[in-house]
């Protein structure tokens, strides 16, 4: 049976992992491939590699950090930031990423998530959105969750699948940060129409959480966090321990 | 010496690094003689079927493939790689594959509950079915991580498979011909286990 996965994000800067609260306030932590080898022992099914001050600064990922995750981690890789353009693809996915994520580069040129599924397949295409509620409605946010786009979150999803992507990333700026838990609201709205897996993001503060997104949102494929897990709060080897004592399937 | 086959389908990076990390000594090549130098044949693959076999003909290595699979040589393909060792595929209309394992590879959405998602992706556990070589350090039940649409079936040579509403061929072998859907490079030690056990056939 397909497991449910558990995804430790890593936001690097400058070459080190951070992460901040509701986006502000960063802090750091760890070496990428130190965490990256200390994730892939303890259980991580994937990990999620972010360069966050790409889309605004123009910050090209440092090829040698993720080539250096890649050898030494043998589970999907998937890397983002700043990718804005098929060069972009070509250039994490000879670093050894398996999959590419967009976010503002496909705000900015929508036909980027075509053009990605067509040139490296559905599989490698992850549409990444930064949501949140404006005016009691679900709204696309570009630039690390810095700029309002306008853009429905609904309509925004479906068209993404529809161009090609083969997963999307569902990360609630809303409890981002917050611990509160998963953005079960936002992850069942926007995950009605969809047929791709969902990763949801933004909220998990202690193991619960993930048993509350996978029972309350069948359609959730994946929970994604950073601080809990590099912080050491949540211990994915016990996470997933926990899901499976409450009947999650997941990869032990 | 693996000879990881190069006919220009997919990023093999992930590959190499994980024979490099388990010490096996390996190439990436598309050059006649190196694969019949090698001790093992890696055929790996993403993408298109009817791309990846007109791609891997166009390269002139299918005669050599052949001849050095009917001299013993032990030859494991991944993913889509695996596919191409079938007779036919039913991807995008009919198209004829290498034939070294009998049977056909066909859409998982005609066979399985339409409210799964394709494709079938993320980490599934093996039901083994048939003792092999490869499962040297596994065990039932342990994960692997797949990403595919299609599926091989109308087969006899299914040493293993993943549940997905239906048994979803997982793994093949027929004599010194090895396959596997999924990602052993990508698969965690699991993986890295099998392709170990590939390593000391």
């Amino acid at each position: 049976m397909l497991a449910k996965r558990i995804i430790p994000c890593l936001d690097v800067k400058d070459g080190r992992v951070v992460k901040g609260t509701n986006f502000q306030g960063i802090k750091d932590v760890d070496s990428p491939v130190e965490l990256a080898k200390f994730y892939n022992a303890s259980g991580a099914d994937e990990l999620v590699f972010y360069d966050i001050t790409a889309s605004s600064e123009g910050r090209k990922l440092f090829a040698d950090v993720l080539k250096d995750v890649a050898k030494n981690i043998f589970i999907p890789l998937t890397v983002g930031g700043g990718i804005n353009t098929l060069d972009d693809f070509d250039r994490v996915l000879k670093s050894g990423a398996d999959k590419v994520s967009v976010n503002s580069g496909a705000i900015k040129n929508p036909k980027l998530i075509e053009q990605g599924a067509k040139k490296y397949g559905n599989q490698c295409v992850v549409l990444s959105m930064d949501v949140k509620r404006v005016d009691g409605r679900f709204v696309v946010f570009a630039k690390g969750g810095r700029e309002c786009t306008g853009i429905d979150a609904i309509e925004w999803a479906y068209m993404g699948q529809e161009n090609g992507a083969g997963e999307l990333v569902l990360n609630s700026i809303d409890t981002d940060g917050v611990k509160g838990g998963f953005d079960i609201e936002m992850l069942d709205k926007i995950g009605a129409k969809l047929s791709i897996p969902i990763i949801a993001s933004g909220g998990a503060g202690c193991e619960k959480h993930f048993v509350d997104l996978f029972r309350a949102c069948p359609k959730a494929d994946a929970g994604l966090a950073a601080s809990i897990f590099h912080f050491k709060q949540v211990d994915i080897k016990n996470l997933k321990q926990i899901l499976a004592d409450n009947g999650v399937s997941v990869r032990l | 010496m693996i000879a990881i086959v190069d006919y220009g389908v997919g990023n093999l990076f992930s590959l190499k690094s994980s024979l490099d990390f388990i010490g096996a000594q390996n190439v990436i090549t598309n050059d006649a003689d190196v694969i019949k130098n090698a001790d093992k044949i890696i055929l790996p693959g993403v993408g298109a079927f009817a791309d990846a076999i007109k791609l891997l003909h166009q390269t002139g290595l299918v005669p050599v493939l052949k001849q050095q699979v009917s001299q013993g040589k032990p030859l494991l393909g991944i993913c889509l790689g695996m596919q191409l060792l079938f007779e036919n595929s039913f991807e995008y209309g009919c198209h004829k594959g290498l034939g070294f394992i009998k049977g056909d590879v066909c859409p998982i959405a005609d066979d399985v509950d339409k409210t799964l998602k394709i494709s079938h992706m993320g980490w599934n556990s093996l039901d083994i079915k048939k003792q092999s070589p490869l499962f040297k350090y596994i065990k039932d039940g342990d994960y692997v991580y797949f990403v595919h649409s299609y599926y091989a079936k109308n087969c006899n040579d299914v040493i293993a498979t993943s549940n997905y509403g239906i048994d979803l061929t997982a793994m093949v072998q027929n004599g010194n011909v090895f396959g596997a859907q999924f990602h052993p490079e990508k698969s965690g030690e699991t993986g890295l286990a099998i392709l170990k056990a590939f390593n000391e056939i």
